[in-house]
């Protein structure tokens, strides 16, 4: 009876302890879920790489109560170990440690903790190199972080609160653990060298753009060389296109590129006869047709290039259309012609107009201004013609910082001013047939 | 009421050379390092001991176990007693499972909390 009695007690007690051992591992395993969900959201933080990293840590240091250790990114072409986040080491334990190919390999290759206190196999080389410093410092465990086969990191850890040794169980808690800071490292990575070629890319692309911009203006340059009388037309018809265009609303982008167009406009007069170009008189029927050939020829030139900019081949062959469908070459009517055609249209005719020809003085302003106002509807486009009088009513008044215009017309304007009251009258008239273009 | 980083203060008060410092309800990475930080003011303002209240405490996390073991370092370094007081039972069974306990002593209260700590005083001679 006795003997039932004791066995009966001995049972008990076998299941107290068994119930209190389920208790704690539940909990431990609760703590470990709690742990891996907080270290997910830390991984998740590409904003800030080291912050990330020094969180992830302490979650990993906090989950088994260590008192000590350091978590460092390796770098393979300084071969260093630089240490991010460490808690408990001095500060000369916090630089970095050098790390060989070799060693790093075997790092690498090894899949598993290294422990200071078993430390058997091959691999474990390392350890014998940097034994001293560790042991120094109560380091006692070492977890080479490793994505594809690449040693990217390692988290050196010192004993737990307990004084316990890291059990197997613990050793995987720990692999799944540095695995998830290993994954966030290799992504920051990735970002990096994504954002490195992205940053590359952009510098090649601004380059790029660089050379095309100064092709265009040598080529800008080399159209107005060939005709004597309009010296610096096509760089104007390019900077009043742009003023217009940005009156409009265009976005940066979009003024660059009509700039653009407005340079190279007269590209195709490099085919037109010199003697024509350069005719002192009015053109006759036969020279009129030798010139209304640059339009289309200009094109033909700009086709076959590939313009970071949109329509700019379209822009130079538009330039002479009409929106009453009477002008070349194709004859287009109102919208069937691009917009970006319809500013240079006005930005040439302006510039045309005043600057001398070898056949006529440049006009007044007035007058510059009345014959867009009889052409309207007609010949320019209505809303291009109210963007360029509100833009140049805007620099006689001083409500922009840059008198682009003015200065563009030179000193050989002088009272802008006056005509102000026109300007006004234009937009006024002009607004409503604008608008009802625009919403057309 | 230290803390001196523009965040939600820490409450704090002396009693002798006893600090005791009140944990908020989550302690996270947050409110984690605003303990450690009133804790090392505290002890470098020459407190012997700290009593950290947990009596607002429901949660701790790993980054909040972690920051406790920054103030086990500091405390010992300074050789100043920690006892944390009032702690929940979930809590003290996590302290205990993680061996926090070893290091460190665990009151019902803050009368017990320095009552624990009046002994030593007397056992040292002040």
């Amino acid at each position: 009876m006795r003997r039932l009695v004791a066995a009966f007690e001995s049972a008990d007690k076998s299941a107290h302890s068994i119930k209190a051992l389920m208790e704690t591992n539940t909990q431990r395993l609760l703590h470990t879920f709690a742990t891996l969900a907080d270290l997910g959201q830390e991984i998740a933080n590409t904003a800030d790489f080291e912050e990330m990293l020094r969180n992830s840590f302490h979650l990993l240091l906090g989950s088994f109560a260590i008192r000590r250790g350091a978590v460092g990114e390796y770098d393979r072409d300084s071969g260093q170990l630089r240490l991010i986040a460490s808690r408990g080491l001095n500060q000369s334990q916090n630089a970095s440690l050098p790390i060989s190919t070799e060693h790093a390999r075997e790092l690498a290759s090894l899949g598993s903790a290294l422990s200071l206190e078993d430390s058997t196999k091959e691999a474990d080389r390392f350890l014998e190199d940097h034994r001293e410093a560790f042991a120094g410092a109560e380091i006692n465990l070492l977890l080479p972080l490793v994505v594809h086969e690449r040693l990217i990191g390692i988290v050196l850890l010192g004993e737990k609160a307990t004084a316990d040794k890291f059990t197997d169980e613990d050793l995987e808690v720990l692999r799944i653990l540095t695995r998830h800071i290993g994954v966030g490292i290799h992504s920051h990575r990735l970002l990096e060298e994504i954002e490195s070629k992205a940053e590359e890319n952009r510098r090649l692309y601004d380059g790029l753009r660089t050379i095309y911009k100064e092709t265009v203006h040598a080529f800008a340059a080399a159209i107005d060389i060939k005709d004597r009388y309009t010296q610096g037309h096509s760089v104007r018809v390019g900077k009043y296109s742009e003023i217009i265009a940005r009156e409009m609303g265009w976005d940066d982008d979009a003024v660059e590129g009509i700039a653009i167009a407005g340079y190279l406009h007269d590209i195709g007069k490099l085919i037109v006869d010199l003697n024509v170009i350069n005719s002192p008189d009015r053109f006759n029927a036969k020279e009129s047709k030798e010139m209304s050939r640059h339009p289309a020829a200009g094109y033909e030139i700009l086709s076959p290039i590939s313009h970071p900019y949109a329509d700019i081949p379209l822009m130079a062959r538009y330039h002479h259309e009409r929106i009453d469908g009477n002008g070349y070459p194709d004859g287009l009517k109102g919208d069937q012609i691009p917009a970006g055609a319809k500013i240079v249209t006005l930005a040439d005719s302006f510039d045309a107009m005043t600057t001398d020809r070898p056949y006529r003085k440049k006009l007044a302003l007035a007058d510059v201004l009345e014959d867009f106002r009889a052409n309207t509807g007609t010949q320019f486009a209505p809303e291009v013609v109210c963007a360029f009088c509100r833009a140049f009513l805007k620099e006689i008044e001083g409500t922009v910082k840059e008198q682009k215009l003015i200065k563009l017309l030179g000193k050989n304007y002088e009272h802008v001013e006056r005509v102000s009251p026109l300007l006004s009258q234009m937009i006024s008239d002009l607004d409503g047939g604008a608008m009802a273009a625009g919403a057309r | 009421m230290a803390d001196t980083t523009g965040e939600s203060p820490v409450q704090a008060r002396r009693v002798g050379d006893t600090a005791i410092i009140y944990a908020s309800d989550y302690l996270n990475k947050l409110s984690g390092e605003r303990i450690e930080r009133e804790c090392k003011r505290q002890l470098e303002a020459g407190s012997r001991a700290l009593v950290i209240n947990f009596r607002d405490t429901e949660l701790v996390n790993s980054i909040g176990v972690s920051i406790l073991m920054g103030v086990i370092d500091a405390a010992e370094q300074n050789k100043a007693r920690l006892i944390f007081s009032d702690v929940n039972s979930h809590t003290a069974n996590l302290f205990e499972m993680l061996g926090l306990t070893r290091h460190v002593s665990l009151a019902k209260d803050e009368g017990e909390a320095l009552a624990q700590v009046a002994p030593q005083k007397n056992a040292a001679g002040t």
